[in-house]
């Protein structure tokens, strides 16, 4: 089914842009992944179910779903699975895709990953008071949540109210910049 | 056993300015004690945490491959970070970088527009406490001990990143740690969890997800009649330590578990002060397992307060 204007499937584009996804097509359907999941629960399709649907080309229907916004990067899945694929990068490379095309889960967390990168970008370090207050201006709710754990951790010395920023940013910012041109032109 | 080096790269990461100071202050600390040298990395970035390659692939792996770039180009050989993603960001990039030669060219011509090159696999990237096990070793550990933590009752605590996806040690149940905790006089509870995830960076994002697994891990070692969790990773941490309230709240629970870095039981054990260890800026108190090995002072009775003959006929509070 191609759908970029490069002949490629879905299949492929995902394979593509994973290191290692050529696995993907050995999967076995065994379910080990969902087995080991902890947050499966919480998943509207584990990712046996998600392979099977990228394989029958299902796009949208695998880039609406929310399994890999709930997938915390603990790798279970991946060092259990019979035919070692990368399943977790592939939940990353899924996140990619449906953030290029703008079409994903309402439950993706899109907000607070811009915020984190923001200031990564604009300093070359994290910075977590700003993300979280950034990240609290699309989710008031969330201020309202953690707002006396912050100002706990804000006492207690563990969240420095000031950006830290590296030296050589025009180096970093070229870096990005690079590598973000390379990445539009090749589609990773 | 392997022999220690002269010097260390050091990457500290970004938590360890922030919400883990305490964990490089005890890096510090103990690294005294232990002669070993860790030199930071001149001018080191963000990994990006799990966030960036969630958005752009290129750019997160040219993010983190400056910085093995620039330890390279101080000849630091071996680079350690304390932080469980840091070492998956650093160690998962060389990898790539070694392993895909579409992945190693990417990233090159991204780093050559800022003047940096990176020939894949010349920087050993490392997790503090490999080196500490490895290179150190138990038996040099157990000789600085001048204060064991008898009948400190301790579960260790490995999170995910350190032994998956790729690791010399075993992805389900490590026992390095264990060992570790051993050599310092501690008792190590049988701790099934210990490899189970504490959630990530789900507690800005889905609540219900990331308390429920905080939730089984406390469970777990209060189970196991643990005093405290010994954790080798910030987020570990954080999550553990700071979400414990909120956890309790949400499942009406009354867990009471101190979270302590595996460096801060390490100078415990060494003879050190709280204060050189960062501890007391815990979010859940860590003075009654503390206590156990007399490292606090006795809770004294709090004083009865006399009743105001002139107030109100109300029932006393307490």
């Amino acid at each position: 089914m191609p759908d970029n204007g490069t002949g490629e499937s879905f299949l492929e584009r995902i394979v593509a842009a994973t290191p290692g996804g050529e696995a993907l097509v050995d999967c076995l359907q065994c379910g080990t992944c969902g087995g080991s999941c902890p947050s499966a629960a919480d998943m509207d399709t584990t990712p046996r179910g998600l392979f099977a649907m990228i394989s029958a080309g299902m796009e949208d229907e695998v880039l609406s779903s929310n399994t890999p916004w709930y997938c915390v990067s603990c790798y279970y899945c991946m060092v259990r699975c019979p035919q070692e694929i990368p399943i977790t990068s592939i939940m990353y490379t899924l996140k990619r895709i449906a953030l290029a095309r703008g079409h994903y889960h309402k439950d993706a967390h899109v907000d607070w990953s811009k915020s984190f990168i923001s200031f990564v970008e604009q300093n070359g370090r994290a910075f977590e008071l700003g993300a979280m207050t950034l990240f609290g201006l699309h989710n008031p709710f969330a201020i309202v949540k953690q707002g006396g754990l912050g100002i706990q951790m804000i006492t207690k010395g563990r969240m420095p109210p000031i950006p830290e920023r590296i030296h050589n940013m025009p180096q970093l910012n070229a870096i990005l910049a690079e590598a973000k041109r390379i990445a539009a032109e090749e589609e990773v | 056993m392997s022999q220690s080096k002269d010097q260390y790269g050091l990457y500290p990461g970004c938590s360890l300015g922030a919400t883990a100071r305490a964990y490089m202050q005890s890096t510090e600390a103990v690294s005294k004690v232990l002669g070993l040298t860790l030199k930071e990395i001149e001018d080191w970035n963000c990994c990006g945490a799990s966030e960036y390659v969630s958005v752009n692939s290129v750019a997160a792996y040219s993010l983190i491959a400056r910085n093995l770039s620039l330890a390279a180009q101080e000849g630091l050989t071996d680079v350690v970070a304390p932080c469980n993603m840091c070492y998956l960001n650093l160690h998962k990039v060389d990898g790539y970088m070694s392993k895909y030669p579409k992945v190693n060219r990417q990233v090159n011509q991204a780093l050559a527009a800022g003047g940096l090159y990176y020939n894949a696999d010349s920087v050993h990237v490392r997790h503090l406490l490999d080196v500490v096990v490895e290179d150190i070793g138990c038996e040099a550990i157990a000789e600085k001990v001048t204060r064991p933590l008898k009948g400190l009752r301790v579960a260790p605590y490995y999170g995910c990143l350190l032994t998956r996806p790729e690791s010399r040690y075993n992805a389900e149940y490590p026992t390095h740690l264990d060992e570790l905790l051993q050599a310092l006089g501690a008792t190590v509870v049988d701790f099934p969890l210990k490899t189970q995830c504490c959630g990530g960076h789900m507690t800005q994002i889905s609540e219900q997800t990331a308390y429920e697994m905080i939730r089984r891990i406390l469970h777990g070692a209060a189970e196991n009649e643990a005093d405290a969790i010994v954790t080798i990773c910030p987020m570990c941490q954080l999550n553990l330590d700071a979400f414990q309230p909120q956890v309790n709240h949400m499942f009406k629970t009354n867990f009471r578990l101190p979270i302590l870095y595996f460096t801060q039981t390490m100078g415990l054990a060494f003879g050190l002060s709280n204060k050189e260890l960062g501890i007391g800026s815990e979010i859940t108190s860590a003075k009654a397992a503390l206590r156990k090995i007399g490292q606090e002072e006795p809770e004294q009775p709090k004083p009865k307060k006399k009743r105001d003959k002139k107030a109100l006929p109300m029932p006393p509070l307490s």
